[in-house]
């Protein structure tokens, strides 16, 4: 019996391309469906009542929310190929400890360098480029933020990077002038297939950023 | 199995999280009280980026964030195990100690420290988080099963310091006729003795809260 798996998504999201990324990384064959976030599906709101949010995983009927749940998940039940989280405990414990700093830290920060204005922006602007800082002293001289192979943490983190031409044109700053490591660890991150297929076109992320920017920052 | 030491305060739920972890797995360790407004120089070694507590240390190596504590120390022990095998059970035990952080706790705080008809919008937020785990725990003796696991640790802060911060705060959130499962639940963990064992007093518990609570609203005070 094939298995079905279904995935409930918002092309802009971060949290989605998450997945994205993982089930391409383990040759999974999924449907995607695209949501539209101010009209939700029946089946979205049925599948996850708590949050009513995406990305949702269907597997067999089933459904796994939290990009980082699922793609732990989708680590556990597809074993074989890509090992997204390493095997030794100890790696593991850092592994899920840097995806937990990427979740409380860069969406929050990098949210407001689009949202806010004047002395905020300013704030917000160094309290991004210290978050990434902090990253790049983690990444070190290791080719990824896993090692020698692309990883859970990298998974976590890469799809901002499609969000940094709006977060640098809103803030008013560069990221590569201020942390070229991480840009040089993001071109490593794009020669692969898995992650250059998934995330979408910076400029179209700005567009759409730009959108909901006018809705949010009175002028 | 190698050395084990816990840096952390009694009155802090997550670290209470990993005393009873730690317990459960029958792991001896050596517990180093710290003073959260003087923090010791070892703290900030093993967590440099957060210098908060619960920090396992294990052989020399540094653990933080509890729920992270928590898998590690289910995969270093591998005996009572605390998350359940199969992988959507995982899943569904980990979406709901997310819950609890993010939701739950967060929501008893806000109703906590706000005041008036902020007070009046957080506790209604409060109940309604309530609600979720109510329906999870509904017809279960744990929320591991028959036996306490990985989820009965994260929503264990619930019987004693829920019931502090509901004092403190003037609210009740966890009325036994509102969530008579959760309250059942609460009532049956409390009483484990290994859980109790590790419970701080009430009273410092008390002083704790009404201390914080102070502080933090001197905090709001001085912003306007």
């Amino acid at each position: 019996m094939a298995d079905e798996v279904i995935l409930l998504d918002f092309w802009a999201s971060m949290f989605g391309m998450r997945v994205r990324i993982a089930l391409a990384e383990k040759g999974i064959k999924y449907e995607y469906r695209e949501e539209d976030l101010r009209n939700k599906s029946q089946l979205l709101l049925q599948m996850n009542p708590v949050h009513k949010k995406i990305p949702v995983l269907l597997h067999n009927g089933k459904p796994i929310c939290e990009s980082l749940i699922i793609v732990q998940y989708i680590d556990e039940v597809w074993k074989g190929k890509a090992p997204l989280l390493p095997s030794d405990p100890y790696q593991r414990a850092q592994a899920r400890f840097w995806a937990d700093f990427v979740d409380k830290k860069v969406y929050d920060v990098g949210r407001k360098t689009w949202t806010t204005k004047g002395e905020e922006r300013e704030a917000t602007k160094k309290e991004f480029i210290d978050v990434l800082k902090l990253l790049e002293g983690e990444l070190g001289d290791k080719q990824y933020f896993g090692g020698a192979d692309f990883g859970f943490v990298d998974l976590s983190l890469i799809p901002f990077y499609s969000w940094f031409h709006a977060y640098e044109t809103f803030g008013e700053f560069s990221i590569e002038g201020e942390c070229p490591k991480i840009i040089a660890w993001v071109k490593r991150c794009l020669q692969k297939k898995s992650v250059s297929e998934t995330l979408p076109d910076s400029k179209k992320v700005y567009d759409f950023v730009s959108e909901m920017r006018k809705k949010i920052v009175a002028e | 199995m190698g050395e084990v030491k816990l840096i952390g305060t009694k009155q802090s739920f997550p670290c209470t999280r990993i005393q009873w972890a730690l317990k459960l797995k029958g792991v001896e360790y050596e517990f180093l009280e710290e003073d959260l407004m003087n923090k010791s120089p070892i703290l900030v070694k093993y967590n440099p980026v957060h210098k908060k507590v619960p920090v396992l240390v294990h052989d020399g190596k540094p653990f933080a964030e509890s729920l992270v504590i928590l898998e590690y120390i289910d995969e270093a022990w591998k005996h009572n195990p605390l998350l359940p095998h199969d992988p959507s059970e995982r899943a569904i035990a980990r979406f709901w100690a997310k819950f609890v952080d993010d939701k739950v706790v967060a929501g008893a705080l806000e109703a906590l420290k706000a005041e008036g008809e902020e007070k009046e919008k957080a506790v209604k937020s409060a109940l309604e988080s309530l609600a979720f785990l109510e329906k999870q725990i509904e017809g279960k003796k744990f929320f591991g099963g028959e036996e306490i696991g990985y989820l009965d640790l994260v929503a264990g802060w619930i019987p004693l310091w829920l019931g502090v911060m509901e004092e403190i705060g003037g609210m009740k959130l966890l009325e036994k006729e509102m969530f008579p499962s959760l309250y059942g639940w609460s009532q049956n963990f409390i009483h484990i003795p290994l859980i109790k064992e590790c419970l701080p007093a009430r009273e410092n518990l008390l002083n704790y809260f009404h201390a914080s609570i102070q502080y933090v609203r001197s905090l709001a005070a001085k912003k306007t």
